[in-house]
């Protein structure tokens, strides 16, 4: 995975509670079975008519914030189904950084193993975000969202953090546990669901 | 010190710990599907890993299968190639498929428990946010994304944080048992604590009204625990849940000795501590219809839609929301629940495809005829539910009505394959979402158990069970 580095770019205001996995990417375009492609699809329903055609009201179809990489949310975003594909969708249109106020457990946790960044952040700051117009600057390694002469801190897991900001591949890593594995393994009185 | 279930299963899983991160967790059963499964696959290929415990590992073929006679070449070919794909990679990694004309095929929740491969005490994992059905045998099962499906087959393993702990005390005596179901229970639950009120937390079910639970209502309960924003729930296990894996064609050989441990081993401790608690008195629960696009908007079959401020109660995010999902549910506030009219019905999914749940919906069916402007059909959850299904004759009773008998698999769940509800058709359904577009893009759907999903075939709107003859 690349390292997750500095980012500078507006922010998407996406002003919505609730936002599910179904409408980040629609069943309908589960059925790749590759993980890039997906960013065509990403909110379809809100995005496009019953024709295909673009619906100008939605803030995605917006060109401002064509080259945006920070969506700001509301709560609980990404509930509902486990579908990775969602965080994919979201990584292939272009964002690297998800703000809100919670998120599902397992989109938070897809997030960060596809280089994602998920922001939890109290409403009365998402509040401020909503409002921005000007480019902010996002630092991972000291925690900051910077915008003029004013900036908001968040919270990461130490863990987390580091495996971003690094890239490190998750499985090198519990790969390099396998003695434990195994001890554990040798242990164990779970059977085998096949002799 | 004292320990709650899951904090037992949890620390007897341990592989590394340590302070402040996450943990390594062993996994006991790894459940692959379709869908969520070829780009792990293409990992470890890419990789050049092996599956490291395929013993440990089962697949099926659930989400997009058809549920039209299977004998026919499939239409969609995206669906197809994806079939094709997971056949190819359980054969290159040595894991066992049960595929479309299997015996054993099934919605994958649904296959686990009838097979005798979901037990208690143990870790269990799919690419499927419902995975958290196996917890009605005090199991943790929890579902996972595609990078966590590589992460399980190269390694067994899984970091995770350590969740919390939700107590979700049931008590008293359902009053109608038959007409308010554990479906009700779990809908009820979910309008109370919301659609995150057990985000980062595993739920726990306790109390006499869950230990008077079936097996297979207990996994309705555990099914839906996800749309209460947990990525688990469990029920510790006692005689029943023993009595339901005995004999299972892939019990393990040991179980005497097995359930010897689970009943020393799987309960929560009296007094232990638990980060968050809810009661809920079962003796009030009605039947329950949802009439929004989320769980939690939910109301008794007696009451009327509410008004979004009724809803929202000052929250105004809540109150939005309320309205957006009226306005695509095309339903006025202040509607009575029973004067809403459906075009649709659908009897299925992991929540309520299970043979009791078959029996209780025929039960309503039996010697009716559906609504004229209804279309109905029953999905079972796996074909072994089918078969027994048959063998009691519910598929006649259900023909009989007019109802279509179909194939196993998830379905009009989530409309991946082409059952699927046209824009503007309204869906009594017993599944588990009622998301925009969830059962088809313009969909509607309201939640429903399957005995008011049975009678509001017939009505051609819903109605009180309770009053039923
Ligand atoms: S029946 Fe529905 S909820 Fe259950 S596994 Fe299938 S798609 Fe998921």
């Amino acid at each position: 995975m690349k390292p997750f580095s500095k980012i500078n770019s507006i922010v998407t205001p996406f002003d919505k509670a609730n936002v599910d996995t179904d409408q980040i990417i629609p069943k309908q375009f589960l059925k790749l079975i590759t993980k890039s492609g997906f960013g065509k699809f990403l909110f379809y329903d809100w995005r496009f008519d019953h024709n295909g055609q673009p619906k100008g009201d939605f803030i995605l179809n917006d060109p401002t914030y064509k080259d945006s990489k920070i969506l700001i949310t509301n709560e609980n975003f990404g509930c509902g189904s486990s579908r990775e594909h969602a965080v994919w969708a979201l990584k292939d249109f272009g964002f690297s950084v998800i703000i809100s106020p919670s998120f599902a457990d397992i989109f938070y946790s897809n997030c960060f193993k596809n280089g994602v960044l998920p922001i939890i952040l109290d409403i009365k700051n998402i509040k401020k975000l909503l409002e921005i117009r000007d480019e902010v600057e996002l630092d991972l390694n000291s925690q900051k969202i910077i915008f003029g002469n004013e900036f908001i801190n968040f919270e990461i897991d130490s863990h987390r953090k580091i495996r971003l900001l690094e890239g490190l591949d998750d499985i090198d890593l519990t790969l390099k546990e396998d003695q434990k594995i195994e001890n554990f393994e040798k242990n164990s009185s779970i059977a085998s669901i096949f002799e | 010190m004292t320990e709650t279930l899951f904090e037992k299963i949890w620390n007897s899983h341990i592989v590394v710990e340590k302070e402040n991160e996450p943990s390594l967790i062993y996994i006991d059963r790894h459940l692959v599907h379709e869908v969520t499964s070829p780009q792990a696959f293409d990992g470890l290929r890419v990789n050049h890993r092996k599956v490291r415990r395929p013993e440990l590992t089962v697949a099926t073929i659930d989400h997009n299968v058809p549920t039209t006679d299977r004998s026919l070449p499939m239409i969609d070919e995206t669906s197809s190639t994806q079939i094709k794909t997971l056949e190819k990679n359980c054969k290159d990694f040595g894991i066992k498929l049960f595929g479309i004309n299997d015996p054993n095929q099934g919605i994958v929740h649904v296959i686990g428990p009838q097979l005798g491969i979901t037990l208690p005490g143990s870790t269990i994992v799919c690419g499927d946010s419902h995975t958290s059905t196996q917890g009605a045998f005090g199991a943790f099962a929890f579902g996972i994304g595609t990078s966590e499906v590589e992460h399980t087959l190269a390694t067994q393993t899984l970091w995770l944080e350590k969740p919390k702990t939700f107590e979700i005390l049931a008590t008293g005596k359902r009053k109608n048992p038959f007409a308010v179901t554990s479906k009700d229970i779990i809908l009820s639950i979910i309008k109370k604590i919301g659609t995150n009120g057990g985000t980062g937390h595993v739920l726990e079910y306790r109390g006499d009204a869950i230990s008077d639970l079936s097996m297979e209502q207990r996994m309705t309960i555990c099914n839906m625990s996800i749309e209460a924003g947990s990525r688990a729930g469990l029920i510790a296990p006692d005689e029943k849940t023993f009595d339901y894996i005995n004999n299972r064609e892939y019990t393990p050989k040991n179980y005497d000795d097995l359930v010897e441990d689970w009943k020393n081993n799987l309960m929560s401790d009296s007094n232990s501590k638990f980060d968050k608690r809810f009661t809920i008195d079962v003796e009030k629960i009605e039947p329950q219809v949802s009439w929004g696009t989320n769980p939690a908007m939910v109301s008794d079959v007696t009451d009327k839609i509410p008004t979004p401020e009724e809803f929202g109660q000052n929250n105004e995010i809540q109150i939005e929301s309320a309205k957006k999902a009226l306005a695509y549910m095309d339903l006025e506030p202040e509607t009575l629940i029973t004067e809403i009219p459906i075009d649709r019905v659908f009897i299925g999914s992991c929540t309520n495809a299970r043979l009791e749940d078959l029996i209780d919906a025929a039960t309503i069916v039996k010697g009716k005829v559906i609504n004229s402007n209804v279309s109905a059909m029953v999905v079972p959850g796996s074909q072994m539910v089918k078969h027994e299904a048959e063998k009691l004759g519910l598929d006649k009773i259900f023909k009989d009505a007019n109802f279509e008998w179909r194939e196993s698999g998830c379905s009009m769940c989530l409309g991946m394959n082409p059952d699927i509800l046209k824009p503007g058709e309204r869906c009594a359904s017993t599944s588990n979402r009622n998301f925009e577009g969830r059962q088809g893009s313009g969909g509607q759907t309201h939640l429903v158990s399957p005995v008011m999903a049975a009678a509001a075939a017939i009505a051609g709107h819903f109605v009180d069970v309770r009053d039923w003859s």
